[in-house]
């Protein structure tokens, strides 16, 4: 089982559901988010084009952040999500520092806080918050092992691109184009 | 300020409050999954969710309010079975708990003891500021008539207010969602085709094959529905066509982007009326049976070629005519979209008018992929007194002014509560509900310029804004997700009711405005209009008479009902019908050249920027609904002020840099309170800078929202007046830079 999701950027129009749905759903403290958006602009009035992504975790399968992790809270879970346990981290920032997507952030309760796919959703067989509220169903989550599902579906028909791949973290984010 | 402090502060006050209301319940605690949905089958239980329908724009899409471990309120999700939303709310609407939680509420009662404008208040109980209002009214009443009191609303909390006014006898009622939004295009709507389009617009995007958008941002403005079925659209490879000055987020989503040049709306529409009819591409079967004037039309239409309106709008000719051959592929499953807020040059009728005909031509009124036929429930009325006779009506008021106004207007409220604007009339007070007027209204200074003259302003509101520290009398509302209201009833594929019920008590000492309505009338001798004991005994009467009750709807939140009018589009079974004097679609209006107008829409040329001075153009976010929201602490996280858009050219012009903070100065000297910061982007054209609507809040109660951004407001002091139906064009307003602040009394 792998979770993972993918974003359609034909889609999305940037409305930050996403991100207001995962901070009342997690309880995140304003002023810092688990998500956010990424409006990309190309060309010169009026040859123009523009890329809007809904961004989070990459929830990688070669995570730094597990690598890197002191003393092991940043974990592999339920499908490969990726995990803090806030019990076990120090908020040394390791993980942070190490992340190529800016995915973490220190929460002020002293541990290092992300997306987790909304774990406690899905294990309930719910979709993550993000993905339920989004107004334009741009945002497409599963498991990719299972070449039957909804998303395994998508990324065999449609055109995508990953973020940053030269890192070599395999991220589970698949954005389509 | 720390606002995440604060709001932990804060929820632990409230959750500590309600623990003891609402209980810990009774049996087994739920699983997770029944916490996680809501779904708790245990009466009482904290993890029971509420129906609700969403306050923070006009759309009020159903959905349930959640409570976490402490019994608090948690989160907001959309009603599955809800048209409006199918279980997604926007940002707006699931960021709605923060406007439970935003310390900077109202909090209690509040009567002026200083001079007018300036924020000094006594607090009083409800009884002593309910008595104020009462005998003010009832003195009013006596000295000048009622119908010298008039009720501006915005939102669900008027309906009773409504009520409440038309007993005391006044019908001056206005929305500024009319005559400052949605006016024209009704009006225009209502003389083709005998149908305005309400709310939500019946337009059929999920059917359809091609979308143009003139002007209407969609995506940016968060019309639900509309954008859920855009989205679909897309999946479907429906074309979209953009007419946009801005490169909005659509255009970019758009198979055509046409960047048409600022005011020249109209020149395009006949260029592509002209096209569609000179090739013969209307739908010819439908011209010919439902519509009167195409003769008329067609001649009318010869001279205005792409080529004529190249020099207008800037648009190449070929770009004309593929989207016009594009269109009429679709056709009828094609929708030139209406728009919502159409206000903009004074022609605006006129504009829509242009945009009817054109679906007309193409077949699209009542066909599937155009516009769908709605149908709306009837909600029985509760029983009460028929209302007394109103001295002088709103339209009489209005006299031959604004002939096609088919509801009151907020700006000729406004227009004539300054003395010598109307012979023999003059409003003496306002009663205002949730509609900041300050910045609803164009022109900031005139509207105060009104107010100082009122002997009365009450205002009803959740937060404190511009216009509450104007007011007289101050009365705070609780906000929707403490309380019940009217069920929401609009016009749909279905007819669809919705339930709004309390998910906790009120906080603070605030009201529903039902309960103010209530109260206010009995104070007034008026207590037999409002003949029930509690609000629940209301609705349960008009739901048990509607095969539902409010036991029912509490399980529920949404109910649909089936049509009675027969087939969502023309059909044998619902033929075509247009409620017009021909009877029939009135491509050359009869009705407007009567009343000395032009029947068939007519292109004029509009004021240009002066050097140095570029069209001031403002929108939509999807964070934000007008003012209301900018102050909300979840959504204020997500977009705390608005950018000036400028494009780089003119940046480079000025030396702007991005970020930096600039001042706007209008044409006739009026200047933004507040820096804002500019945002040197492609995406506007040279001619015109860009601003989100509601910010640059001038009232200091508003931690969040004080002194951020622009307010578009203040810069529209030049008003474009809609002889039609006396609409407020907004548009024609130009402005420049100023790099240092222009007014230092002013902090930010």
């Amino acid at each position: 089982m792998r979770f993972a999701m993918a974003i359609d950027t034909k889609k999305c129009v940037g409305c930050s559901d996403c991100v207001v749905a995962c901070q009342t759903e997690n309880a995140v403290p304003i002023g810092y988010c688990r998500d956010w958006i990424v409006e990309v602009n190309d060309g010169t009035y009026p040859q123009l084009e523009m890329e809007i992504r809904s961004e989070r975790c990459n929830q990688c399968s070669n995570s730094p952040c597990v690598r890197c992790c002191p003393t092991t809270a940043s974990h592999y879970d339920y499908g490969g999500i990726v995990l803090v346990t806030k019990h076990k981290c120090i908020g040394c920032g390791a993980c942070i520092a190490s992340c190529p997507y800016d995915a973490r952030y220190p929460h002020p309760k002293g541990y290092v806080d992300k997306c987790t796919f909304c774990v406690h959703r899905v294990k309930e067989g719910l979709p993550p918050a993000c993905v339920a509220v989004c107004p334009t169903k741009c945002l497409y989550f599963g498991d990719t092992d299972d070449s039957r599902s909804e998303i395994s579906q998508v990324l065999k028909k449609r055109k995508y691109k990953r973020l940053i791949p030269e890192a070599g973290t395999n991220p589970n984010l698949y954005f389509l184009i | 300020m720390n606002r995440r402090n604060f709001i932990r502060i804060s929820t632990l006050s409230a959750g500590g409050a309600m623990l003891g209301t609402i209980g810990f319940g009774g049996g087994k605690e739920p699983s997770m999954l029944e916490r996680l949905t809501g779904k708790v089958h245990a009466e009482g239980s904290r993890y029971q969710r509420t129906p609700t329908y969403c306050e923070i724009c006009f759309w009020k899409c159903a959905g349930w309010v959640y409570k976490n471990d402490q019994g608090e309120i948690w989160k907001i999700i959309g009603n599955e079975n809800d048209p409006h939303c199918n279980g997604r709310l926007c940002p707006r609407g699931t960021g709605g708990v923060g406007m439970y939680f935003d310390q900077d509420r109202l909090k209690t009662p509040l009567i002026r003891t200083g001079p007018k404008g300036k924020q000094e208040f006594k607090r009083v109980s409800w009884d002593e500021a309910l008595d104020f209002v009462a005998k003010k009214l009832d003195f009013i009443g006596k000295k000048y008539g009622p119908e010298t009191v008039a009720l501006i609303t915005h939102g669900s909390g008027g309906k009773l207010l409504t009520t409440l006014m038309k007993a005391y006898g006044s019908d001056s009622i206005a929305g500024p969602s009319y005559a400052q939004c949605k006016g024209p295009r009704e009006v225009a709507f209502g003389l083709t085709f005998g149908a305005g389009l309400e709310s939500p617009e019946p337009t059929d995007i999920r059917d359809t094959r091609c979308l143009v958008l003139i002007g209407s941002h969609l995506g940016e403005n968060m019309h639900n529905t509309q954008v859920q079925e855009m989205a679909d659209a897309i999946d479907r490879g429906a074309t979209i066509i953009t007419v946009d000055p801005r490169f909005s987020t659509v255009a970019s989503k758009s198979k055509f982007w046409l960047p048409i040049k600022p005011s020249t709306d109209i020149a395009l529409l006949l260029a592509w009326t002209n096209v569609i009819i000179s090739n013969g591409w209307y739908d010819r079967d439908y011209v010919e049976k439902y519509t009167t004037g195409f003769d008329k039309l067609k001649e009318y239409i010869q001279p205005f070629t792409p080529e004529w309106a190249y020099g207008i709008t800037t648009l190449n000719p070929n770009m004309i005519r593929d989207t016009a051959k594009e269109m009429a592929n679709a056709s009828p499953a094609v929708i030139i979209h209406p728009g919502r807020h159409v206000t903009w040059y004074g022609d605006d009728t006129q504009r829509s008018r242009a945009i009817a005909i054109l679906n007309a031509l193409l077949g699209s009124w009542g066909r599937r992929g155009g516009f769908y036929l709605p149908e709306l429930k009837e909600i029985p009325e509760y029983p009460h007194p028929p209302f007394p006779p109103v001295k002088k009506s709103w339209r009489d008021i209005l006299g031959d002014q604004y002939p096609f106004a088919e509801l009151p207007l907020a700006n000729a409220i406004v227009d004539g509560s300054i003395p010598g604007n109307l012979k023999d009339f003059q409003y003496r007070g306002w009663i205002v509900n949730g509609s900041n007027l300050n910045m609803t209204m164009p022109d900031t200074r005139k509207t105060l310029e009104a107010i100082q003259q009122l002997e009365l302003l009450v205002v009803i509101d959740t937060m404190p804004m511009e216009i509450t520290g104007w007011a007289d009398v101050i009365l705070p509302e609780c906000t929707y997700l403490e309380r019940y209201d009217v069920l929401r009833n609009d016009h749909n594929r279905e007819p669809v009711i919705a339930l709004r019920m309390p998910a906790t008590e009120p906080k603070y000492d605030t009201k529903p405005d039902w309960w103010i309505a209530k109260e206010l009338a009995a104070k007034m001798g008026l207590g037999n209009y409002f003949d029930w004991k509690t609000f629940d005994e209301f609705l349960d009467y008009k739901l048990k008479r509607m095969g539902s009750s409010l036991e029912e709807m509490k399980k529920i939140g949404v109910k649909k009902y089936e049509r009675t009018s027969g087939d969502l589009y023309f059909s044998a079974d619902n033929p075509p019908a247009f409620d017009t004097p021909s009877g029939k679609i009135e491509l050359y209006s009869t009705q407007l050249e009567q009343a000395g107008f032009d029947p068939l829409p007519r292109y004029t040329p509009h004021e240009e920027p002066p050097e140095g001075y570029y069209r001031l153009n403002y929108g939509r976010t999807q964070s934000h609904t007008f003012s209301r929201t900018s102050n909300n602490p979840n959504l204020s996280a997500i977009m705390p002020e608005n950018l000036v858009w400028v494009n780089p050219k003119v940046a480079a012009n000025w030396q702007l840099k991005e970020g930096q903070e600039v001042w706007l100065k209008n044409q006739d000297g009026a200047a933004t309170n507040f820096p804002a910061k500019v945002r040197i982007t492609e995406r506007i054209r040279w001619d015109s800078v860009y601003i989100v609507h509601g910010f640059g809040h001038t009232n200091p109660l508003l931690s969040r929202a004080f002194g951020k951004g622009a307010s578009d407001s203040a810069l529209i002091t030049k008003v474009l007046i809609d002889p039609v139906m006396g609409g407020t064009g907004m548009r024609g307003n130009f402005v420049t830079f100023l790099t240092e602040n222009p007014d230092k009394e002013v902090k930010a």
